[in-house]
């Protein structure tokens, strides 16, 4: 199984300017994880800093029992064979070949022989579409090419930890429900941690167990996927909807003026070029391909946020009850029969809570930010 | 603007980068007996460090032995110790003028080279995902890069010193008719066998630092293509500024520890 990573704390500013302070999170051992945020909120940064490129000035990140943040260098190198790091463009090394490229982490940290690294090698990269590219150096593929490539570097050793920079930036939506796919039937068969730092909206709606933004210098939310995908903190809503009308503006802040402009023209007639298809609710989660072995992490996550179904948002506990089977209904103890209906819902009614046991002003209290980075 | 940042007085900063450097120096170091050695790096790198600096190395140092020699010649004729030409100019080829031929070239030649390689390498994040994947990119890129650049610079010593006194012997002989047999009889005179190891040593030391140097600079370049030329540009000009001072340094050390020679 997967290992956990532990975040408490963690502050990063570069001279003057803080990037982020006090991100704490948790990403479940075994679960798939994205962090949304719009350009420039230091999404890369905090991958950085989870791997020990980076220092940050304050906080932890406990990985396996170290703490990446302070350990040694010796223990940091440890802690890295347990990573696997898809960089933004890939980043291969530019005097090897793609094959070398792969290559290269078996060589230096197993013994295995040159017949069974071709092996290993040739699985990984048709793993990733790039069978019959071995031989090409990295400056003679495009970038899409470049991105998978260093995705079979990544999963060469069979990381526990898969953490992806922005895997779909530069890919067409073809190739980018592809490495979706791609990402959960790794997680199907590994069973790893995965982090992916994106800000693609299809991708953050999809992929992911749970969920979380930075923005504005802070963690805004983290949790399972129902919470932000039905949360209505404005910057949330509006990152998820892809529309102008909301707190994040082209440089990162916003003035009230701008705001109340925009307001008018939006409620004057005039719709987004992302506004036409309305995108809110929870859809459903990608599946590992036909033939995989079950993801293990859908129980481990469901009897979590079972655990913790009293603190949710009433519109997250919802969405949560709604995608139980039967099955599931019973193993949780919940008698009461749910009315048929579609995912997304955004009323509350009356029977869900007396199933939930919870009362409703309990709900209401959490709306804001029950798992942000504030204390 | 900066005063609330923790830099305390003027040229801090220049200090913190020239303990960056040490570190770097230090670390180098630390790697270097570490297995396995990286032999076919520091193969290539010798390799790639020879092919670009001999040629010019051994061009510079032919006008080099005949500006000491016509200069010399000249001044030898007049005080009637003509013979003694082939004596000054081997001391002064030897010691001073070699190891710093080595030293430009090394730096300028060699040294850029490099730090171009590695701070092209360090933009693409190449270094930061061979950290990843759990190799030192000391280990595994620098040392042998720094080694081959000590290395290379001794040899370049050498060639230097030969082409230089091939060249000194060529002007005085041809040009200003001096007689071969002084020349040659003159030779250890005043010239002995610590200079030639002292010369060495001065060209061990600079190919350490131009390797350091231009290590340091690649693997910190400031952001963009850019950054990558403008830490070649100061990587040469530190070198050089540094490969002076030690020279000065050295050559004072020398001088008082070795006697010179009585005739």
């Amino acid at each position: 199984m997967g290992v956990e990573v532990k975040v408490e704390g963690l502050t990063k500013s570069f001279g003057r300017q803080t990037i982020w302070r006090d991100v704490t999170l948790t990403l479940p051992a075994g679960e798939v994880s994205v962090l949304l945020g719009p350009s420039g909120t230091g999404k890369s940064v905090f991958l950085k800093s989870i791997i020990g490129l980076l220092r940050p000035e304050r906080g932890t990140c406990v990985i396996n029992g170290t703490d990446v943040c302070s350990c040694s260098e010796r223990e940091l190198y440890e802690i890295r064979k347990l990573l696997g790091v898809l960089f933004q463009d890939g980043a291969l090394f530019g005097s090897m070949d793609i094959y070398d490229n792969v290559a290269f982490p078996l060589r230096e940290h197993t013994r295995k022989s040159e017949s069974e690294i071709r092996r290993i090698v040739g699985e990984k990269m048709e793993l990733v579409g790039l069978t019959g590219a071995e031989h090409k150096l990295p400056g003679e593929i495009s970038g899409g090419m470049r991105k998978r490539a260093g995705l079979a570097r990544a999963l060469v050793l069979d990381p526990e930890i898969i953490l992806c920079d922005e895997p779909d930036s530069g890919l067409d939506p073809v190739r980018t429900a592809y490495l979706s796919q791609l990402l959960i039937d790794l997680n199907a068969q590994l069973d790893a941690t995965i982090l992916i730092v994106t800000h693609n909206i299809n991708v953050a709606r999809t992929v992911p167990d749970n969920l979380g933004m930075l923005f504005r210098r802070e963690l805004v939310m983290f949790g399972p996927r129902e919470v932000l995908l039905t949360s209505d903190e404005p910057v949330v809503a509006q990152f998820l909807g892809g529309r102008r009308v909301g707190p994040i503006g082209m440089s990162e802040e916003k003035d009230q003026a701008t705001m109340d402009r925009e307001r008018a023209h939006a409620e004057a007639g005039h719709m987004d070029a992302e506004l036409a298809e309305d995108v809110r609710g929870v859809p459903p989660q990608l599946e590992p391909t036909a033939g995989l072995p079950e993801r293990m992490a859908v129980r481990r996550r469901k009897d979590r946020v079972m655990r913790m179904l009293s603190s949710l948002p009433a519109g997250a506990r919802q969405s949560v009850l709604a995608s139980l089977t039967d099955a599931d209904r019973h193993r949780y103890g919940l008698t009461a029969p749910l009315p048929q209906r579609p995912a997304p819902v955004t009323s509350v009614h009356g029977s869900l809570h007396e199933v939930a046991r919870t009362p409703r002003d309990l709900g209401a209290a959490f709306t804001r930010r029950p798992w942000g980075g504030r204390r | 603007m900066s005063s609330t940042n923790a830099a305390g007085f003027p040229g801090v900063a220049a200090l913190r980068q020239v303990g960056r450097m040490a570190t770097l120096g230090w670390e180098v170091l630390k790697n270097t007996p570490r297995r396995p050695f990286q032999r076919r790096e520091f193969i290539q790198q010798c390799w790639f460090f020879v092919s670009v600096t001999w040629l010019p190395t051994a061009l510079v140092s032919i006008p080099f032995g005949a500006v000491i020699s016509l200069h010399l010649g000249s001044l030898t004729q007049q005080i009637g110790a003509q013979s003694f030409t082939g004596a000054a100019g081997a001391l002064a080829i030897i010691q001073q003028a070699s190891p710093l031929i080595t030293a430009l070239l090394v730096a300028g030649a060699g040294g850029s080279a490099m730090c171009a390689d590695i701070g092209s390498r360090t933009i693409r994040e190449e270094i930061a995902a061979m950290e990843v994947l759990g190799v030192s990119p000391i280990h595994r890129l620098i040392v042998p890069r720094v080694l081959a650049a000590v290395v290379v610079s001794m040899l370049l010593n050498g060639l230097v010193s030969v082409v230089g006194v091939l060249g000194g012997y060529f002007f005085n002989v041809v040009m200003q008719g001096g007689t071969p047999g002084a020349y040659l009889a003159s030779f250890n005179a005043l010239a002995q066998l610590p200079d030639l190891w002292v010369s060495e040593f001065k060209a061990l030391i600079y190919g350490f630092v131009a390797g350091i140097v231009a290590a340091y600079r690649g693997l910190n370049p400031s952001s963009g293509p850019k950054g990558v030329g403008d830490a070649v540009n100061q990587a040469v000009v530190v070198t050089f500024l540094l490969l002076f001072l030690v020279n000065v340094v050295i050559t004072g050390i020398y001088l008082q520890i070795v006697p010179a020679k009585g005739m």
